[in-house]
């Protein structure tokens, strides 16, 4: 097998790389680029610990292989604070204790950044089907659910 | 002298009893007593027990001082997850 | 440790009880934070194990001839690897025959030989490559079915403990435990009421989202490195250590953030093969596994099969209970049956009460702890058939447990006498909760149950350091599963007087301080906390013998305030007070560095009680289960960090409802698990759920200085019985068998009478 060389956008930056053609968009992230935010929590789409956005389209990275990120631009945990400062939903999570181990959190943020990018005013209902892809073991999703409507709120007062 | 009361499937290795007397100053002195007049009772005593004295649960505690009027019982090593 | 003023009703805190951001939070939530499988070294290799596709099978050879030709192959180990260290421990034997499979596989997953090699491509085309020769034998994975005489053996030395005389043959009954007092066939003989009904629950995940993972990297002078995500690194190194004959000082372990344990990462799996892998290879190794290894290869809960007979009076006092647990521990001894045995029963004051527990193995991975091991299915059963009671005698559910609950000098089931307990605090409390009176719908039922977990203390090792600046590193010795971290640091900042946020706690690896055992067991705000305030305390001192040098006076005459050294009286001099910082500043000349220490294995970790209440609305065409509304109240006896309490409340009654509607473990009639998946093993979603709304309780426990109780094992044990007596009440149809899945549902409502239907 001959290895691929692609070139796509992460968080804005253009980046190239080079990997087998049956490696995955997560493989890639962590083992070849060092963006380990993304996690590998079962390999087949059901967790969500891996969750990226793909032309602003969240997607499960285990899902996506790494040749087909050629062209696209691709959104990670690390590319959510501006600098030094945390987008509202990281600092609502800490504020509202939405983490416990904190493994399922990257994905939590990135997928419920995806849900306020497409619709600012989710209903509670609206926000637990949007995150139903995200598996949390630990917090009950509750406090999660509670940061994402107080983050959404502060957003829309912005 | 500390009354000791251990569970009910340990009774076939103590001819029945339920309540031991051990002359005993502290839980060590008490465990290895225990052994020594009860063998069959080493087994569960090596795989490990915790001891509650006084209603407090102690999963160590060697040096735990035993009174004479020290409710004590024998319990399953304490686990946890 | 004793409670500090137990005579003042509550002492006034100023930072403990409040709900600062912790202090890993910031990674954690922009992705630097660095788990188990994160880590990197130069010249990593990838190591992968291969696992018996087997339930039960003799390993007659293993031919790793053709994979070690494989260009990229760097080490393959197998049994022969794993020379038996144990010298008779027979349960670290265990450990180890589960690690490396030896004489047979006993279990489809059990590790059979594993390859370190420079690709993850490499190293699955070396997995097939080897070539092992099994003789498959019949298999059993049913604890009912393999206690049955006939049914296939496991273990040919196993002889049945506890039972009279002693079996000649043997079996797949480890032991036989019993626990009680009184005459329960008397006491029977008064009841005006009994129930009895038999029981079974499924075996579960812990669920965590994070796989196992480390890195080890051993050197050819014999000391290695492992960097693990494990709730006691401690425990990873000794185990290790003596599972490889090597010192404990040459094994340095460090803890990475864990995704998640719940007792499920308190024991070693890939560990000890990835530092024979690294040794052999003389490379690091990293192991990670797949999520279907983490079903197959970890340790899931036992399933249970349990008989309940419990008799009451009219007035809805208990008169006697009985009960038998068999449990299954997968192919090894070790099964929490007697915790099971122990729990049941135990929120009640009883006069006659017995429980019997069986101990089985059959072919399934070895079992490891869940959060309050072996209570959440013996309380399942207890709590249904008190529920069932209570409706015969038409008393309140929670009246029928506030009339029967054990108070402070009760005997408890299990033994000892009960000092002060929070359990009729926390029912009287949901009696008034106003979950009780909402109204309920069509096809909605609400249910309760109360439980609770033993909890305990342990070894625990904490040192603090003051800075130059007056700022405090904080080291413990306990990994932070659920947020831990910003307790020890609101502990140690109360103490000391001082701003939370001028205390930065750090989890040191096993070389750079001493013992502390598991994160687990509901200890660590308990016993690491303990020790985080006496090595406050013990800096304290340090700190006012300082002022009392820079001062010129006796160190009596020096006392501690609000983060100020102050002379105690009027007759000890008119000084200013000095601050921390003004201290720290002048340690150098004032005789070096100040530090606080403390080591102990704490004791007096008091229970922790729980009522939870559930309303259920169940679909009839479907089947299926909505949690409406579910309220959990318990007593933490001091909530430290308030937030991070019902987290705890929270986390476990989820997967407590996991467990009672959806979560099991599906054998095909090959011994092979049918759903080692996320899709097919379905853990609660966030759209399954509504918010779950907690009460703290906070009866001081009098063995902590400012009263802690663990909680974070409780809240797993009432919900099963919770959500069954609330389906049961939706529904008009007792559900025996967990979890309570649409399908079960469809036939128990089909096989119901109308005239039933109707009653209820």
């Amino acid at each position: 097998m001959s290895a691929v060389h692609v070139s796509a956008k992460i968080n804005g930056d253009t980046v190239e790389y080079v990997c087998e053609p049956d490696e995955t968009l997560l493989d890639v992230l962590r083992n070849r680029l060092g963006l380990t935010g993304a996690k590998e929590g079962c390999s087949t789409g059901d967790c969500g610990a891996c969750s990226v956005t793909i032309d602003g389209r969240l997607t499960c990275s285990c899902l996506v292989l790494g040749a087909e990120a050629e062209g696209r631009d691709i959104g990670t945990i690390e590319g959510m604070a501006k600098g030094d400062a945390l987008h509202p939903l990281q600092r609502k999570f800490l504020e509202h204790a939405a983490l416990q181990c904190g493994i399922c959190t990257p994905g939590f943020l990135v997928a419920a950044k995806s849900l306020l990018d497409h619709n600012p005013k989710p209903s509670e209902t609206e926000i637990r089907f949007a995150l139903a892809g995200n598996l949390c073991r630990c917090t009950g999703y509750d406090k999660i659910v509670r940061a994402v409507m107080d983050a959404a709120a502060e957003m829309r007062r912005a | 002298m500390a009354n000791v009361l251990i569970w009910s499937s340990l009774r076939s290795h103590t001819g029945g009893q339920a309540n031991l007397q051990i002359e005993a100053g502290n839980v060590r002195e008490m465990l290895d007593k225990l052994g020594d007049s009860y063998p069959g009772l080493k087994p569960q005593l090596q795989r490990g027990v915790s001891v509650s004295i006084d209603g407090i649960i102690f999963r160590d505690g060697w040096l735990e001082p035993l009174k004479p009027e020290s409710e004590v019982v024998l319990l399953p090593r304490m686990v946890g997850g | 440790m004793p409670l500090d003023n137990p005579q003042s009703a509550a002492r006034k805190f100023n930072l403990v009880g409040t709900r600062p951001v912790r202090p890993d939070g910031v990674d954690k939530v922009t992705g630097r934070a660095r788990f188990g499988a994160d880590a990197v070294a130069p010249g990593m290799l990838v190591g992968r194990i291969l696992r018996s596709p087997h339930a039960h099978a003799k390993i007659k050879s293993i031919d790793t001839s053709k994979a070690e030709k494989l260009s990229g192959v760097k080490a393959i180990v197998t049994r022969d690897d794993f020379p038996d260290k144990t010298d008779g421990d027979a349960l670290l034997y265990d450990v180890l025959y589960n690690v490396m499979a030896r004489e047979k596989a006993l279990y489809e997953g059990h590790a059979v030989a594993a390859v370190a090699a420079t690709s993850a491509s490499v190293a699955r085309q070396a997995l097939k490559l080897i070539k092992v020769d099994y003789e498959v034998l019949p298999h059993v994975t049913d604890v009912d079915e393999a206690m049955k005489p006939g049914a296939p053996v496991l273990h040919p030395k196993m002889f049945t403990d506890g039972v009279e005389p002693k079996p000649k043959k043997a079996s797949n009954i480890v032991r036989r435990y019993e626990f009680g007092h009184g005459d329960v066939a008397a006491g029977f003989k008064h009841a005006d009421v009994i129930v009895e009904r038999s029981f079974k629950t499924e075996a579960t995940h812990q669920g965590y989202i994070e796989p196992h993972a480390c890195l080890a990297s051993f050197g050819p002078d014999g000391q290695a490195e492992l960097w693990v995500c494990t709730q006691g690194h401690f425990m990873v190194r000794d185990t290790c250590a003596r599972l490889l004959g090597m010192d404990v000082s040459k094994l340095r372990v460090t803890a990475s953030e864990i995704g998640g344990g719940f007792g499920g990462k308190t024991t070693v799996f890939i560990e000890p093969v990835a530092l024979v892998l690294s040794k052999k290879a003389n490379r690091p190794v990293k192991v990670v596994m797949t999520r279907e290894e983490v079903f197959k290869s970890t340790g899931p809960t036992s399933s249970a099969s349990m008989d309940v007979k419990i008799g009451a009076t009219r007035d809805g006092r208990i008169v006697s209970a009985d009960m038998e647990l068999r449990y299954q521990g997968g192919a090894f001894q070790g099964s929490p049956v007697e915790f099971g045995a122990m729990a049941a029963f135990a929120p009640y004051d009883l006069e006659n009460v017995r429980t019997i527990g069986y101990d089985v193995v059959c072919n399934r991975p070895k079992q490891a702890a869940y959060r309050a091991p072996g209570a959440p299915m013996a309380n399942f059963a207890v709590e249904s058939v008190i529920e069932e009671i209570a409706h015969k005698l038409n008393i309140p559910s929670i009246d029928m447990r506030i009339i029967n609950a054990a108070k402070e000098g009760t005997k408890s089931s299990y033994g000892p006498i009960y000092g002060p307990i929070g359990l009729r605090a926390t029912l009287e409390r949901a009696k008034e909760h106003p979950h009780f009176k909402a109204p309920l719908g069509k096809n909605q039922g609400r249910g309760m149950a109360c439980g609770f977990w033993f909890n305990f203390g342990g070894q625990s090792c904490v040192t603090m350091n003051v800075g130059i600046d007056g700022t405090v590193s904080l080291t413990v010795g306990s990994p932070d599963i659920g947020g831990s971290r910003a307790s020890m640091c609101l502990m140690t900042a109360e103490e000391l007087g001082i701003p939370y946020d001028k205390v930065r706690a750090v989890i040191a690896d096993t070389g750079t301080l001493g013992y502390s055992d598991v994160t687990d067991g509901s200890r660590t705000t308990f016993a690491t906390g303990m020790a985080c305030i006496q090595a406050a305390r013990d800096a304290i001192k340090k700190l006012c013998a300082r002022a009392a040098q820079i001062w010129g006076i006796s160190e009596e005459a020096v006392t501690w305030e609000n983060g100020y050294a102050k002379p105690a009286g009027p007759n000890a001099g008119d000084f200013a007070p000095l601050s921390l910082k003004e201290i720290a500043a002048q340690a150098a000349q004032t005789g070096g560095p100040i530090a606080g220490h403390y080591e102990l294995n704490a004791d007096g970790a008091g229970v922790s009680f729980a009522t939870h209440i559930c309303d259920a609305e169940v679909d009839p065409e479907t089947g299926f289960t909505k949690i409406t509304r579910y309220t959990v109240l318990q007593d933490a006896g001091k909530a430290v960090h308030p937030s991070y309490v019902e987290g705890q409340f929270q986390g476990g009654a989820v997967q407590g409802i996991g467990w009672a509607l959806n979560e099991e473990y599906i054998y095909g009639k090959d011994g092979r698990l049918q759903n080692a998946g996320f899709l097919d093993y379905r853990i609660p979603v966030c759209s399954d759920l509504p918010m779950i709304d907690t009460v703290i309780l906070e009866i001081p426990n009098p063995g902590h200085p400012y009263g802690v109780r663990g909680v974070g094992e409780t809240s797993i044990v009432p919900p099963l019985a919770t959500v069954a007596n609330a389906v049961s009440h939706a529904v008009g149809v007792r559900m025996t068998e967990l979890p309570i899945s649409p399908p079960k549902l469809l036939k128990a409502l089909e096989t119901l009478p109308q005239q039933k239907k109707a009653a209820e």
